[in-house]
């Protein structure tokens, strides 16, 4: 019985979600919700029952977006999973490979360990809100990566691509060694390391050059 | 414990504003609420299943617990101040720079950008038993899995032990030993202040625990007295990759000189214990010596005197000596 009527709260949570995402974003986050919804044997209903959503507004890429967050939703969640913001990839989820990095008020973090709630009233950047929004041009640091090839499956290319928007900012005249703790929060499996590197400082380059 | 890669499970979150109220928060949940700083060693508990708090108060909101302050003796850090934060300020630069070196060593520039010095210093043990959820000793069970004979012990204890063999995982808490900090603790009672060296405890004391701290105490600031500014400082940390990793041993300290003799010296070594051990013998020692080679390979040889290695990790033994050594020399 008890199970039944979880099932059916969890239903209508679902849909309800999945109609405010209908009209805020595109078909692909409708898609990933499944991700984010589908629960876990470990997880019991009643943490379902428990969770209560609010309504938020959240200034990400320069735009006020409105979204039902979870109180224990962490902010690369939401980025995929409710914005269909899926520029942000989770690798490890443990803060230990920095492919979810976002800049919160141009301060490079990890988006999977923090919670969304934690990111209200500040400004969040994705890789999807570094093109210039009108003209599409793409941000410097995008420019070198494309030019230098740096990033072979590019798969942890976002996180170091935030990383290095912020440190141009930081220190736009970088050493190479510089550069490389600037990007030592980040991993790249396919260890292009050295690409990367190049990459950062063609993006300094070009940053001074502007 | 394989990972396990979706929700954190649900609780209820608390934002308060002032200090006052996330002490009445604590208060009201009584040992049921969790306390989240920046959240680095928060979230792995979470993830994991392994702490399943009803309630989380978060700090972030509370703009009295950030900032470094010029107080009248000395500068004063709130507990939520970032590492970066710490690591750039001029004023800890240039008066007591071991702090800074301490912050900059810390894990990678995302996790400084997040993390915080209350709750780098407040972090629990990275034991990988206890934090995996095995029913250790710290985890209320009883025994301990580092120290049985078959187990990976490579990166605990070579001393003060006692039935739990971790480590306290902290870059800058030696850094505070070394320029004696205060940690001023604040609970609805009232505020205590303590000695940084004093404020971590260990397994003897109350095994479940990495600090004074119980579950309704909050971290508030450090003061760091100007008595140790502009020092003579060393620190150092060995670890296995150039980020994110936490050391395997690290020294800091810090030499008051005079006419090229050492005055007074505070030594303190993370890593070795279940918390950061300061060497008073070793300070006595080199006191009134100029630091050279012969002080400094006695320094080092009674800074491991008790040392009592694990079955994996008697490399510490030496990685302490030769570290308390190269502290010392660093004087002449």
């Amino acid at each position: 019985m008890d199970q039944a009527e979880s099932v059916s709260v969890l239903e209508k949570k679902y849909s309800r979600r999945t109609f405010i995402k209908g009209v805020i974003a595109t078909g692909a986050t409708a898609s990933s919700a499944g991700y984010l919804f589908r629960g876990s044997p470990l997880l019991g209903a009643a943490t379902y029952q428990t969770a209560t959503e609010r309504l938020i507004t959240l200034n990400v890429n320069g735009q006020e977006r409105r979204v039902d967050v979870l109180p224990h939703e962490t902010l690369a969640m939401t980025l995929r999973y409710k914005l269909g913001l899926t520029g942000t990839k989770l690798g490890c989820d443990r803060a230990e490979c920095g492919a979810c990095t976002v800049l919160i008020d141009g301060v490079s973090q990890y988006g999977c360990s923090m919670l969304t709630h934690q990111v209200r009233g500040r400004s969040v950047a994705t890789i999807e809100g570094l093109e210039d929004a009108d003209t599409g041009e793409l941000s410097v640091v995008q420019k070198a990566v494309m030019e230098e090839g740096g990033f072979q499956c590019a798969f942890c290319a976002p996180g170091f691509i935030m990383a290095m928007t912020e440190m141009i900012e930081v220190n736009p005249n970088p050493t190479r060694e510089e550069a490389r703790l600037a990007l030592s929060g980040n991993l790249c499996r396919c260890a292009d390391y050295d690409k990367i590197l190049t990459c950062a400082m063609r993006a300094a380059e070009l940053a001074r050059s502007v | 414990m394989a990972k396990i890669r979706d929700m954190i499970p649900a609780f209820e979150l608390f934002q308060p504003t002032t200090v006052g109220d996330a002490l009445e928060l604590l208060d009201e949940h009584r040992g049921q609420a969790w306390v989240l700083a920046g959240g680095l060693d928060s979230f792995d508990w979470f993830k994991d299943r392994v702490k399943r708090p009803s309630a989380v108060v978060d700090l972030g909101g509370i703009s009295e617990l950030t900032g470094i302050r010029d107080v009248e003796d000395g500068i004063e850090i709130g507990a939520m101040t970032s590492l970066t934060e710490i690591e750039r300020d001029e004023r800890v630069r240039s008066g007591f720079s071991v702090l800074a070196d301490a912050a900059r060593h810390v894990a990678t520039p995302q996790i400084r950008n997040q993390g915080t010095l209350g709750g780098n210093v407040s972090q629990d043990t990275r034991c990988w038993y206890y934090r995996s959820g095995w029913p250790c000793y710290r985890a209320g069970g009883n025994t301990c899995y580092a120290a049985a004979p078959q187990a990976m012990n490579r990166e605990h204890c070579i001393m003060g032990r006692s039935r739990c063999v971790a480590v306290n995982p902290s870059d800058t808490a030696p850094a505070l030993i070394a320029v004696d900090a205060k940690m001023v603790v604040e609970s609805n009672g009232g505020s205590t202040v303590h000695d940084a060296e004093d404020f971590f405890i260990g397994p003897a004391i109350d095994i479940t625990r990495m600090t004074v701290m119980k579950s309704q105490d909050l971290l508030t600031r450090i003061h760091i007295p100007a008595r140790w500014a502009d020092a003579d400082f060393y620190y150092e940390k060995i670890r296995d990759r150039g980020s994110w990793d936490f050391q395997l041993v690290s020294v800091a300290a810090a030499f008051r000189k005079s006419e090229g003799k050492i005055e007074e010296a505070r030594i303190s070594v993370n890593g070795v214990a279940p918390f950061p051990v300061r060497l008073d013998a070793v300070e006595r020692l080199v006191q009134g010596t100029s630091g050279d080679e012969s002080t400094a390979s006695a320094a080092g040889e009674l800074a491991i005197q008790g040392a009592r290695p694990l079955r994996h990790n008697d490399y510490k033994v030496a990685m302490m000596r030769n570290l308390v050594r190269r502290a010392v020399r660093s004087v002449s």
